[in-house]
């Protein structure tokens, strides 16, 4: 992925000849220590269109430690869309490693040749696709927006934002395979699973000896949850701007979203200015959320938050500026100043629930 | 003990406009900084010096106007810097970026050998975080990616511990130097230089190396040539279908405005209703 975007390519570039048997559409999917992260769904519901539109097969790759979890999170694969799995089961893929894992990877891409290769941008992810893509020497791109088959030249479209968030470019691999992608957690919606359906499992043996490798995995603390913010699974939020002036005005958002059951969300510059904490940023820098409301408080729009929120069911925008780019793709607008609606909006919310609870 | 510090000179994206007619970055007036998240890699590396001595190196590549942000790094404490600089590079994507930077690193180890080699997680203007895996994978060493401590370390055994942020934990690691690191934010506060690492910074003789001086041959291997992404367009996203529904009311009575909202809401929206009602007992 181009850190400067460049000017745009005039001339069709041709696919090189080593890369014209390359097909199938790839999802990694990600369990570390028996968990799948939930972006591996998401990805094989957009992997699924992309295979669809090329005529071709989906196929997710589970690499893990050795036992019965490996065959059973290949069968959910094939429930959210894969058609085949490849299933590399070893003592020493127990623990993420990047040492192991790139290999992994790499050897199974030169068997087996696909032409796209997705992986979701966590930890896992983004340090895996960066090495793997290095190795093979083909492109990668980032955190897409929305990925997109050019039938012509089966070439994949990438969108993602450019410039620290202010603009979207697309972003095209024209001459290697595979072409990469990764894609933030909850960018793309969770497809529906179906119980029924089946898909073939492909044991790929793999070889490399824990001697052999180098890095050591001493021990793994889980995080404490406990009264974490889970944005990306909040079904409503309210998010505060820059336009709420100062961190005593912030309050207004935590009322507000204590009466609705809400998770408190924020903007960058609001996270930056210190009065809400990294974990509650949303945006391009920060968590995406598919909430089923997004109340955005004293929030412009720019590019980099509205990626973070742009997916969610019902957006309502307060902001004093009528131009403001948030406007543009909320639902609802309301044009005044944040730190005053705020308190009304939370007395009007308080006022219906209390009645619809004594008629209810 | 020398650990090299790669960074990036940024344009501050806070400060970043778009003109709202013909969508083009208006790059005038836009500060360069050094990318944020480089300088807990810069820090963590002057605290290793600071324990075990040693030096600092600082590298980036981009054009003649880095030299400041090289120079604002010295100021910090870094000991030398060196500025990878030549028109072949322009155009790069990440994958011809960490081509570059190692054949620099490489050149660095013919004079003196290095033990950890620094970046920051990604930087601002990118978001990719690739540059560094990149150069691991191309140096063949060990890469620790989103270290949020190291624990410990053996200069004379080459060992090294760290903590790195995984899914849901922690992973504590060792692992053999040299190794790249890739340093998470707010893991460290970089320190203020004094006045005398100021007046050192600016006499400093800073190196600027072309392509040929940092040891690339192949020129097809970097700039536009030595990139596999290409891209097709910069656009600014479309509005919605409609624009925001705009709830009337005057400014002066807001709780007219939220009685009105929630109305519309309401009938527009039964579901929601139940949903908030089912949460907020």
């Amino acid at each position: 992925m181009s850190e400067q975007p460049k000017k745009p390519a005039k001339k069709k570039v041709e696919l090189d000849p080593r890369f014209v048997d390359y097909r199938h559409v790839w999802v990694c999917i990600e369990s570390e220590r028996g968990e799948v992260h939930p972006v591996s769904w998401e990805l094989l519901g957009e992997g699924r269109k992309l295979a669809n539109a090329l005529g071709v097969e989906l196929c997710g790759v589970v690499i893990c430690g050795p036992g019965e979890r490996g065959k059973s999170i290949c069968a959910e694969a094939f429930h959210f869309g894969a058609d085949k799995c490849y299933l590399l089961q070893d003592e020493v893929l127990q623990d993420y490693r990047n040492e192991p894992y790139t290999k992994a990877l790499t050897d199974l891409v030169n068997g087996y040749q696909p032409e796209i290769l997705m992986l979701g941008a966590t930890t896992l992810g983004r340090d895996l696709a960066g090495s793997v893509a290095t190795t093979l020497g083909t492109g990668l791109v980032a955190d897409c927006t929305e990925l997109l088959i050019d039938t012509e030249t089966r070439n994949l479209a990438s969108t993602r934002p450019t410039f620290g968030g202010s603009l979207l470019c697309t972003i095209m691999t024209q001459r290697h395979r595979p072409q990469m992608a990764t894609v933030r957690p909850r960018v793309m919606a969770m497809p529906e699973p179906d119980a029924s359906r089946r898909g073939e499992i492909v044991e790929v043996p793999f070889s490399m000896i824990e001697t052999s490798i180098i890095t050591k995995v001493l021990e793994f603390i889980p995080d404490d949850t406990r009264d974490k913010p889970n944005l990306p699974f909040a079904d409503i939020i309210v998010a505060g701007g820059r336009g709420l002036k100062n961190q005593e005005n912030f309050r207004h958002v935590w009322d507000l979203a204590r009466v609705l059951g809400a998770e408190v969300g924020a903007s960058r510059p609001v996270v930056q200015a210190g009065w809400a904490e990294l974990d509650r940023q949303v945006g391009q820098s920060g968590k995406t959320v598919r909430p089923k409301l997004y109340i955005a408080a004293g929030i412009s729009g720019a590019i980099q938050h509205r990626v973070g929120m742009d997916g969610a069911d019902l957006i309502i925008a307060i902001n004093s500026d009528p131009n403001a780019p948030i406007f543009d793709f909320a639902h609802y607008g309301l044009v005044g100043n944040a730190t005053t609606i705020l308190p009304a909006l939370t007395e009007a919310f308080k006022t219906h629930l209390a009645q619809a609870k004594k008629t209810g | 003990m020398h650990s090299v510090v790669c960074i990036k000179q940024v344009p501050d994206s806070a400060q970043i406009r778009v003109h709202p007619v013909t969508n083009t970055i208006m790059r005038q007036g836009v500060p360069a900084i050094i990318n944020p998240y480089d300088l807990f890699a810069l820090e963590e590396a002057l605290r290793l010096k600071d324990q075990f001595g040693g030096t600092v190196t600082v590298i980036t590549m981009g054009p003649p106007m880095a030299e400041a942000a090289l120079r604002k790094c010295l100021s910090f404490g870094a000991d030398d810097a060196i500025l990878v600089s030549d028109r072949a590079f322009a155009g790069s994507d990440t994958l011809a970026t960490s081509y570059a930077l190692t054949a620099t690193l490489r050149k660095i180890m013919e004079t003196r050998p290095v033990d950890l080699i620094f970046t920051g997680k990604q930087t601002i203007d990118g978001d990719t975080a690739q540059v560094g895996p990149g150069i691991a994978k191309r140096l063949d060493c060990q890469l620790l990616t989103y270290v949020s401590r190291i624990v410990d370390l053996d200069v004379e055994k080459r060992e090294i511990q760290v903590e790195r942020r995984a899914e849901g934990g922690v992973q504590l690691l060792r692992t053999a130097t040299p190794c790249l690191i890739t340093m998470l934010e707010g893991t460290n506060e970089m320190r203020f230089g004094d006045l005398e690492d100021l007046f050192r910074a600016a006499r400093h003789d800073l190196k600027v190396w072309d392509r040929a001086a940092a040891g690339i041959d192949a020129v097809e291997m970097v700039g536009l040539k030595g990139s596999p992404t290409v891209v097709s367009k910069v656009f600014a996203p479309k509005p919605r279908s409609k624009r925001a529904e705009i709830i009337e009311g005057s400014d002066g009575d807001p709780q007219g405005l939220a009685v009105a909202l929630l109305s519309r809401l309401f009938t527009q929206h039964p579901k929601l209703e139940q949903e908030i009602a089912k949460r907020a007992v």
